[in-house]
């Protein structure tokens, strides 16, 4: 608002829109993680934000009026055709397998912590850990059964 | 007579240590899952470790006599391909990670049987192995998005091994869980900043960025590309007080695991974000001290304080580690935000004597665990009766993280007193001596338990084998060895923050 023409508003809203749409999902999937209590909507949140990412690279990728990185073998190439950078997209292939490897490790250990306490809501495993070991800090623990 | 084939067989070998390093552990991994049968896969284990610390220690008599070593993977010269680059800092540092990785094969010769289920014991070493490659990788690397890859890498089957003390203690599944939430917001921090570095200067090869980033001023993207990997790394080194998934992920964990994370795997995301503050960001000296004064150095010595209060009022011995390792990350913080050679020294050289010492308190705590089936203060009463050498090991770690004179975690505080005498800052100074008598005060909870409680109670009977014993007895001997004779680690440590502020100077 301070000192902010309307012309300059324009560029701020529209030149970099696609940083905009970046940040907005970036942040979606960043509340998602923090808010939800339920473990396989973390995953996705955390997904989403990785995504973001993704999108952001990808971006940063584009020339304008670049076209596809390819060239063709047998095609007459114009010297002075103008490609897209295609390292960004490179980076972001292996990225995708990381956030793959990520998603598939935190599914499973969802099972695992399904198996283990019946339920995949943060709320229930904390109040569950907190009944089970409230007094490990000042009593004798019984260890029967739980080892 | 010497055979032709063979001196080339050694050249090769000796040209090629950089990708040995990282190779080694990295193929022994799938080699494991391969032929399935636990023994077989203990051996490939021990022996992938072993090579990786000889590659390791060849690695820093090459860069002693040859200076900073340069190797262009695959044949692709940097900045177009991917640069292997060791200087003192990282080659120091190989030799922390790679030999801590071999007494953790041999320490968990002992107690994997009573640790982990049969069944999941060739996975378990799988995941040791590429959480080593990992780390490795990360220190040796000189190109940006390679070191996010080997970060997650070593990232991901630390959560595998973390999660393998449900057997023992289901809340590792949500220890592990948490961990693997922060550690990816972290890592995905990291490529945000690597995003924009990129944008700025189209380049990945940090020596390359750090080249095209120098200027009058730092644009709001090389800012920004900062603040995001700094906190990205903050988190993947438990950065006070980004440190919330350490406790957990420590205390739940199979001891081996432990053992290994808690002496290397801070460390080397502390390495990090010292490689990119002195070796990418440094021609930005005011940015820089902006943020390692305003924000780093108080969240430092708040750790100091915080965390190790905390420690003291815990009544788990791994609990108590873990904060622990909160707190030393701190004096680590503090000396890194000097920006001093005296600074960086005791920064470099606590983050190896920080290594050994709290990797020989884990093996400890480990083997107290086993026996008592929990590691309660009130079950460790009279401990130092009942198994009098570990309980003297324990004694000796936690003297070394105290601070005594004549252990390693002297040296390292002596030397960070010194550099906050050098800077003229007397409070520092003063804050480091007053945490250490935190130090003092839980290190001594324990052991007032351990030597004078009544010894009542005897534990379950266990069958750890003679290699953990043999481990936690090198580790100890290694805690006094280094805090008498410096000639070692104070020189590569010294060499390692010249190297680092060569270039810091040059643009000042």
């Amino acid at each position: 608002m301070v000192g902010l023409t309307l012309d300059q508003l324009k560029i701020l809203l529209t030149g970099h829109s696609i940083y905009w749409l970046f940040i907005i999902l970036m942040m979606t999937g960043f509340y998602i993680v923090v808010s939800r209590g339920n473990l396989i909507k973390k995953i996705i949140g955390l997904n989403l934000f990785q995504t973001s990412v993704f999108l952001f690279y990808i971006s940063i990728g584009k020339v304008s009026g670049g076209t596809a990185p390819i060239l063709p073998m047998k095609l007459k190439v114009d010297d002075f055709s103008v490609y897209s950078n295609p390292l960004p997209h490179v980076l972001i292939l292996t990225a995708i397998v990381v956030g793959v490897a990520t998603t598939a490790l935190g599914l499973s250990l969802i099972i695992r912590i399904k198996e283990a306490y019946n339920s995949i809501e943060e709320h229930d495993l904390l109040e569950e850990d907190r009944s089970q070991f409230s007094n490990e800090n000042n009593e004798d623990r019984k260890f029967g059964g739980f080892f | 007579m010497a055979n032709p084939d063979v001196t080339f067989v050694a050249k090769s070998f000796m040209e090629h240590l950089p990708v040995y390093q990282v190779l080694v552990p990295f193929v022994s991994a799938p080699l494991c899952v391969l032929f399935g049968n636990r023994q077989f896969a203990w051996y490939l284990t021990f022996l992938a470790c072993f090579i990786s610390f000889i590659v390791s220690i060849l690695l820093l008599n090459q860069v002693a006599e040859f200076g900073t070593i340069s190797y262009a993977l695959g044949g692709w010269p940097p900045p177009i391909g991917i640069e292997y680059r060791i200087d003192f800092l990282n080659a120091f540092l190989l030799v922390l990670v790679s030999g801590m990785a071999l007494l953790t094969s041999v320490y968990l010769k002992g107690t994997i049987d009573l640790e982990v289920e049969r069944s999941n014991q060739t996975l378990f070493l799988t995941c040791l192995l590429l959480c080593v490659s990992g780390l490795l990788g990360v220190l040796i690397t000189g190109d940006a998005f390679n070191l996010f890859v080997f970060l997650e890498i070593s990232s991901l089957s630390t959560y595998v091994l973390v999660a393998q003390g449900a057997n023992k203690d289901r809340r590792a599944l949500t220890a592990s869980f948490d961990y693997l939430i922060m550690g990816t917001i972290g890592a995905t921090f990291f490529v945000i900043g690597l995003g924009f570095l990129y944008a700025a200067t189209g380049t990945l090869n940090m020596y390359d960025i750090a080249g095209r980033i120098q200027g009058d001023l730092p644009d709001r993207t090389i800012q920004v590309a900062f603040a995001f990997i700094l906190v990205g790394l903050g988190l993947k080194g438990a950065l006070f007080p980004l440190h919330t998934w350490l406790p957990k992920a420590y205390s739940f964990s199979p001891t081996p695991a432990a053992i290994f994370l808690a002496s290397t795997a801070t460390k080397v995301a502390i390495y990090a974000i010292v490689r990119f503050l002195f070796s990418v960001f440094f021609s930005h000296p005011t940015m820089l001290e902006t943020v390692l004064v305003n924000v780093v150095m108080p969240l430092g010595i708040l750790a100091m304080f915080v965390a190790g209060g905390i420690a003291f009022y815990q009544r788990d011995l791994k609990r108590m580690l873990a904060f622990s390792s909160v707190s030393q990350i701190g004096y680590i913080l503090v000396g890194v935000s000097f920006m001093s050679s005296k600074g960086l020294t005791a920064a470099i050289i606590h983050l190896f004597n920080h290594g050994i010492t709290k990797g020989l308190l884990f093996m400890c705590a480990g083997v107290i665990f086993l026996r008592y089936k929990a590691s309660f203060y009130k079950e460790m009463s009279g401990l130092g009766r009942i198994m009098p050498w570990t309980s003297a090991a324990f004694l000796i770690g936690g003297l070394s993280l105290i601070g005594i004179p004549g252990t390693a975690g002297f040296i390292s505080k002596w030397i960070l007193v010194q550099a906050a005498l050098e800077q003229g800052s007397w409070l520092i100074a003063l804050a480091i001596l007053l945490s250490s008598l935190i130090a003092v005060l839980y290190v001594w909870q324990v052991t007032e338990i351990m030597y004078f409680g009544d010894s009542s109670k005897k534990g379950f009977e266990i069958s750890v084998g003679p290699f953990s014993y043999i481990t936690i007895w090198i580790l100890a001997v290694a805690t006094i060895f280094f805090g008498l004779s410096t000639s070692f680690t104070l020189e590569y440590s010294s060499e390692a923050a010249r190297v680092l502020l060569n270039e810091f100077s040059l643009t000042d």
